[in-house]
This record gives C-alpha cells, sequence and structure tokens, in this order.
C-alpha cells in the first residue's frame, strides 16, 4: 500500500516536473510546479517526516502563488494566447539531462549501499521532529546561525537589488 | 519503499529541472527548473535519512538546508529579474549574456 502510493506520487512528482516546461503558458506552469512541490512532500511524509512534510507543502503553497505573481508579471506568453518557443538549445538540453539521469540511475541501481544502522540508535525515533528540533539547538547550532544570518544577508541583498534607488537612496534623498 | 527508489525519484526530479534550467528562454522558467533540481536534493536527503541512518538527525538537517536555500535562490532570483528588467528591459537569458566568453 504505501509503496503504491510512493510510485503513484513519484511518477505525479515527475510528470508534473515535466509539465512545467511542456504547456504553454507561465501560469499553468507554475502550478504544475506547485503539483510536483506538493506530491515531493506527500513522499517526505511517506517517508516518515512529518514536520519536514508538512513545511515543505505550506511553503511551497506561499512559495508558488509569490511565484505567480512574478510570472504575470514577466510573462512571455500570457495564457498561451501567443504561441511562441520559449526554449533554447533544446536538443542539447535534452541530451545533457537524458545522460545525467542515465548516469545517476546507473549508479543509483549499481552502488551497493548501506543497510539502516543497527545498535543504539539505529531505528527511527519515536519523535522525529523533537530530535530535529534538539539537534538543531545542539549539536547543529552552527547549521541554524548559518541559515539565519544567510536569510538575513538575502533579505538586504534582494532590498538592495530591488529598490529603485537602492538601500540607502543612492538619488540624494529626494523622494 | 527502497532506498532506490527514492533516489531514481530524485534523479527524475533534478534532471527534469537541469532540462528545464538548460532550455528555458525565460529567467524565471530557468528558475523553475533550479527549484526542481533543488528539489531532487530534498527528497534524496529525505530517502538517506529513513533508509540509512533515522536515529541521527543529520538527514533532517540536510532537508531544512535544501529547503532554506530553495527560498533564499528564488528570492534572489526574483530580485537580479526586478534589477535587470528595471535596468535593460530584459527578461530573458539570451539578452542577458554579458559574461559569456
Amino acid at each position: 500500500m504505501q509503496a503504491a502510493g510512493f510510485w503513484v506520487l513519484a511518477v505525479a512528482a515527475t510528470g508534473a516536473g515535466a509539465a512545467v516546461f511542456a504547456v504553454d503558458s507561465m501560469a499553468r506552469a507554475t502550478f504544475a510546479l506547485l503539483a510536483s512541490f506538493l506530491c515531493a512532500g506527500a513522499e517526505l511524509l511517506l517517508a516518515g517526516l512529518s514536520y519536514l512534510g508538512v513545511l515543505v507543502v505550506l511553503m511551497m503553497i506561499m512559495e508558488m502563488l509569490v511565484m505567480a505573481v512574478f510570472m504575470v508579471m514577466y510573462m512571455m506568453n500570457p495564457a498561451g494566447l501567443m504561441p511562441m518557443t520559449m526554449t533554447h538549445n533544446r536538443r542539447g538540453a535534452l541530451a545533457v539531462s537524458g545522460t545525467a539521469f542515465a548516469a545517476l540511475a546507473a549508479g543509483i541501481l549499481t552502488v551497493p549501499w548501506p543497510g539502516r544502522r543497527e545498535g543504539p540508535g539505529g531505528g527511527p525515533p519515536h519523535d522525529p521532529t523533537a530530535a530535529l528540533g534538539r539537534a538543531l539547538m545542539g549539536p547543529k547550532m552552527l547549521v541554524m546561525m548559518v541559515i539565519g544570518v544567510a536569510i538575513l544577508a538575502t533579505m538586504i541583498a534582494t532590498i538592495v537589488l530591488a529598490a529603485p534607488r537602492g538601500r540607502y537612496d543612492d538619488s540624494g534623498g529626494a523622494p | 519503499m527502497t532506498l532506490e527508489a527514492f533516489l531514481l525519484l530524485a534523479a527524475a526530479l533534478f534532471c527534469v529541472g537541469l532540462y528545464g534550467a538548460l532550455s528555458q528562454q525565460s529567467i524565471v522558467m530557468l528558475m523553475m527548473g533550479l527549484e526542481l533540481m533543488v528539489n531532487g536534493l530534498v527528497v534524496a536527503a529525505a530517502g538517506f535519512w529513513s533508509f540509512v541512518s533515522p536515529g541521527a538527525a543529520d538527514g533532517q538537517v540536510l532537508v531544512l538546508v535544501a529547503i532554506t536555500v530553495m527560498a533564499l535562490e528564488m528570492a534572489m532570483g526574483f530580485a537580479v529579474v526586478t534589477a535587470l528588467f528595471r535596468a535593460r528591459d530584459v527578461d530573458v537569458t539570451d539578452e542577458a549574456g554579458d559574461l559569456s566568453g
């Protein structure tokens, strides 16, 4: 049952991901991408990561709605009304990605992956969310700090880039 | 469900994203390809956590880092598109090839 669910979601995630670059409207592409992310989030839930799965689902809904707004702003082909090609070097890209997938799949199927670690702490914790929280507030605190600083730097940098006069109003103060 | 199945899904998502990142003209569509590639990383990290060492939180922390990368990548990408569009009225990659050799 779980395995069947996994494969259905996997095919849906990949299919929706492929649809992103196949549909002729960028708004439709945004929602195809959202569907792909939701399927990936459900795969995380299947793997037992309840907190991270829900986090992916909620975050991707928000992110794709923001993306839809930008899509409308920078749309090359509004509502698919003007059929036009939005790709370049399509054959080369297909060859590169196909080769990459073949190489990755060959590696995945031939490498002898380690089994689940035995001994104390080998099995899944009773509450993976609590384990993640304890790790982030303990031995993985550095990761949390770097993420925090990276988010702050991104907020400042995006405002510098996107505001018409930059963060410190280069034009001399006149509004 | 096996580790191989998770990794195959991750590879498929990564390669679909790679195709998009290489082939799309619109910068926004290119960023959607990048998001799909990072999404593949999220699925792979979840698979490794679940099937190799669920007792340690390392896999979960990796998923968290990848999700953060996704959000930051999108924010910076849109800021760059906005700056580029404001300065030069450009929204396709072919017209932003200043750094090509």
